[in-house]
């Protein structure tokens, strides 16, 4: 049989309708196009593509299923390690992880892998979930904080293993960055809220609206419960630090993202939650969020949607795609620029930039980028998004006794088992990590989830020979 | 903490109206209450479709398991809330939030309190009364019938001055005339102020001379109130602080309060529209 070179296509909505609406822009394959696509996959039997994916998904295995049009069978198989399967399918960055290492690829475009994970996962979700069968309980209470996908994945696996879990989210839904940061365009939060559904059917219990360090401590938790997770995740927003930055018209990130995904400001006023709607819209920053931000201005009406970025496009941190899709919307780049001053009196009215080079490597391996002295240059702006990454939240560490935390604020963790240096009391993802991907906090909270098994069944046993 | 966690249901105890546009309610909020330190506040959503509105709260009651928040009816989301009833359910409360007032035994300590501002007065001075600090309270509105929570504030003050833009009641004029009369002839140790900005400001102004430790407990829009969004930053003492973590309450000799007023200005425009849609559709309902 002659193998296709080229992965099957994708179908997307047009550029120039879907900059009008907040609808998914990917839109999936359709059984057949599933079916081709799968089986391309050579079924190698070192199976490279598995070293590549933080939570072991059996990739070959499931890609069979799907050759074979046994779909469920596929999406169970998904399941035995992935917990969040249409969302993986969808932000994971596939390019860096299992499809860089598909043998495929080496020769011809490799097997979209995440197509077809997202194939399977959606149609499950179209069909309604099965019931999953209750574990036996084995007595034990977990407190999880933060229901982003550290918090997710680690809740649905202690939760598989019998385990009552009670998972706390400081805001009106669960999700985390899911819910609040990644566009609807890009992951529709009907996806997030049927896979947090498909968690809880697991029998965790969420409790929204508690901020842990403010309700209840993180030692009040532990008089409550056998052990706690926290994956409260990178929730501090950087700023440029230059003069003008705090007028108003200039966002974080996160707020940006925010008011248009979590509060659905863009249904503003049929929603109450307000958003500025720029003309010329400046985001700061070349990663991905940087790009939904850039993205979502332009639905929200901009007439001109700007990415500022220091360095060149070869050095963003953005994914491939995402750059790509931004640029097809009308998203333009000016490169090569730093900012050095917002101005304005009442609110922001443009920013001032300095002209960059590159030079040599930095500690990251890209290339530094230098200010060319005397070139400044303003931009006309009445909004702007700062999108240069975020810290860990500091809410917790702060306030909790015998947590260490690293000189840049995350909670200091052993890598292998996500332990803190507080007894009970485990954590993963962004917090313990700084600003990483959704699919590292879920490996996260996989490990998390059987160390904390370990340490509370062991607990068990040592209280019975005791 | 409770050892069974349930979903929490927040429903609305008692309301009342204090004013023509200050209502109070009574909510049903047993965790929060049992938390809450005077200087905290609340972030509310009222439905599906609400914004998160920070409120700072009058009181709270950990034996009855209630907290009590005033409001102005002003805003969309506001006017909502003001035509709940008792019965009705909040969908979200969150808090207590914020960092609790420093209570400690200071001496003389003076409370101003401007038009709403007056309410979160209450749980700071009584706090403070139980610390042995003379109390005095200075409350202010434009008008004698804007004015509330006098007898509450009386009952935890050593002495109480009202005053009202149009001499309706008590003294005629500011809250900070007031002051600066008991600034010239008392010994003040401390003064909290809380109320619009330009209050708040002008409070502060009073006291620097007098190099009097002023507290301003600030009203900065928020979203989500854990310091994710950055949206409630004000600079301090040429610092960026976020209100709802760093604060709200802050040193009043050291607030930009030029830029917090500008950023309180931030939704103008969309409030107006979503307030003229709103009275469209209720307009419509009759």
């Amino acid at each position: 049989m002659v193998v296709r070179k080229t992965t099957v296509p994708m179908s997307q909505q047009d550029p120039d309708a879907r900059i009008r609406n907040f609808d998914e822009v990917a839109l999936g394959y359709s059984a057949e196009q599933a079916v081709e696509e799968a089986k391309r996959c050579l079924q190698c039997k070192d199976r490279p593509c598995v070293s590549g994916c933080p939570v072991e998904v059996d990739i070959p295995a499931f890609i069979r299923l799907i050759a074979e049009k046994r779909f469920t069978e596929a999406i169970r198989k998904i399941k035995e390690t992935n917990n969040l399967p249409a969302i993986c399918g969808r932000v994971c960055p596939q390019e860096e992880q299992c499809t860089k290492h598909c043998t495929l690829g080496k020769k011809f475009e490799p097997v979209a892998i995440g197509r077809l994970e997202r194939f399977v996962a959606d149609l499950e979700l179209e069909n309604g979930l099965p019931p999953v069968p209750r574990a036996k309980p084995s007595g034990k209470k977990v407190a999880v904080v933060g229901s982003g996908p550290a918090g997710l994945t680690a809740a649905a696996d202690l939760a598989k293993l019998g385990h009552e879990v009670v998972l706390f989210e400081a805001l009106h839904k669960a999700g985390g960055v899911l819910m609040y940061g990644i566009p609807n365009f890009r992951l529709p939060k009907e996806v997030v809220r049927a896979e947090v559904g498909y968690v809880m059917s697991l029998g965790v219990k969420l409790e929204t609206d508690v901020v842990i360090g403010k309700l209840y401590s993180v030692d009040e938790l532990l008089e409550c419960f056998d052990a706690v997770f926290i994956g409260t995740g990178a929730g501090l927003p950087h700023f440029i630090g230059i003069p003008g930055e705090n007028l108003p018209g200039i966002y974080s990130a996160n707020e940006f993202l925010i008011r248009a995904n979590l509060m659905k400001a863009y249904l503003f006023p049929e929603y109450d939650t307000p958003i500025k709607v720029g003309r010329r819209v400046v985001t700061v920053g070349g990663g991905n969020v940087a790009m939904d931000a850039a993205r979502t201005a332009l639905r929200l009406g901009a007439e001109e949607s700007l990415i500022l970025y220091r360095r060149t496009e070869s050095e963003m941190p953005a994914r491939i795609e995402e750059v790509k899709r931004a640029k097809e919307e009308g998203v333009k780049f000016q490169l090569l620029s730093q900012p050095v001053k917002i101005l304005g009196s009442d609110c922001v009215q443009a920013i001032e930039c300095i002209r960059m080079k590159l030079g040599e490597p930095d500690e990251s391996g890209r290339r530094r980028p230098v200010p060319v002295k005397g070139s400044n240059f303003v931009l006309d702006t009445d909004l702007i998004v700062v999108a240069i990454g975020q810290g860990p939240n500091p809410l917790i560490p702060k306030c909790t006794p015998c947590l260490k935390t690293n000189s840049n604020g995350t909670i200091q963790v052993d890598e292998g088992t996500c332990m803190t240096s507080k007894g009970g009391v485990f954590a993963g993802g962004d917090i313990a990590t700084g600003e990483a991907t959704v699919i590292q906090a879920m490996s996260a909270g996989k490990r998390a989830a059987e160390s904390i098994h370990e340490y509370i069944t062991r607990k068990d046993r040592k209280a019975t020979s005791s | 903490m409770r050892a069974n966690v349930v979903t929490f249901l927040h429903k609305i105890l008692r309301k009342d109206t204090l004013t023509s546009d200050a209502n109070l309610l009574v909510v049903e909020a047993p965790e929060i209450a049992k938390k809450c330190k005077p200087g905290q506040f609340i972030i509310l959503r009222i439905d599906e479709r609400g914004e998160r509105i920070p409120l700072s709260l009058a009181d709270y009651d950990p034996k009855k398991g209630t907290i009590t928040t005033i409001f102005l009816a002003t805003g969309k989301t506001t006017q909502k809330l003001a035509s709940m009833s008792e019965g009705d359910f909040i969908a979200n409360v969150a808090g207590p939030l914020g960092t609790p007032s420093d209570i400690d035994h200071f001496g003389h300590v003076v409370l101003c309190g401007g038009g709403l501002g007056i309410a979160p007065l209450y749980p700071i001075a009584k706090a403070l009364k139980n610390m042995r600090n003379k109390i005095t309270v200075i409350i202010g509105a434009r008008s004698k019938n804007l004015l509330f929570y006098e007898d509450e504030l009386k009952s935890v003050s050593d002495q109480l001055y009202v005053t009202t833009d149009d001499g309706t009641k008590g003294k005629k004029g500011f809250v900070t005339d007031q002051l600066q009369e008991l600034l010239a002839r008392e010994k003040i140790d401390r003064v909290v102020a809380i109320g619009p900005a330009i209050m708040m400001k002008s409070v502060a102004d009073a006291t620097r001379p007098y190099g009097v430790r002023t507290v301003v407990s600030l009203n900065s829009i928020m979203v989500d109130g854990t310091g994710m969004c950055g949206a409630c930053r004000v600079e301090v003492g040429g610092e960026t602080k976020f209100t709802c973590v760093d604060g709200p309450e802050f040193d009043a000799h050291l607030v930009d309060f030029g830029l917090l007023m500008k950023r309180l200005n931030t939704y103008l425009a969309e409030e107006k529209r979503a307030k003229e849609l709103c009275n469209k559709t209720s307009m419509g309902a009759h």
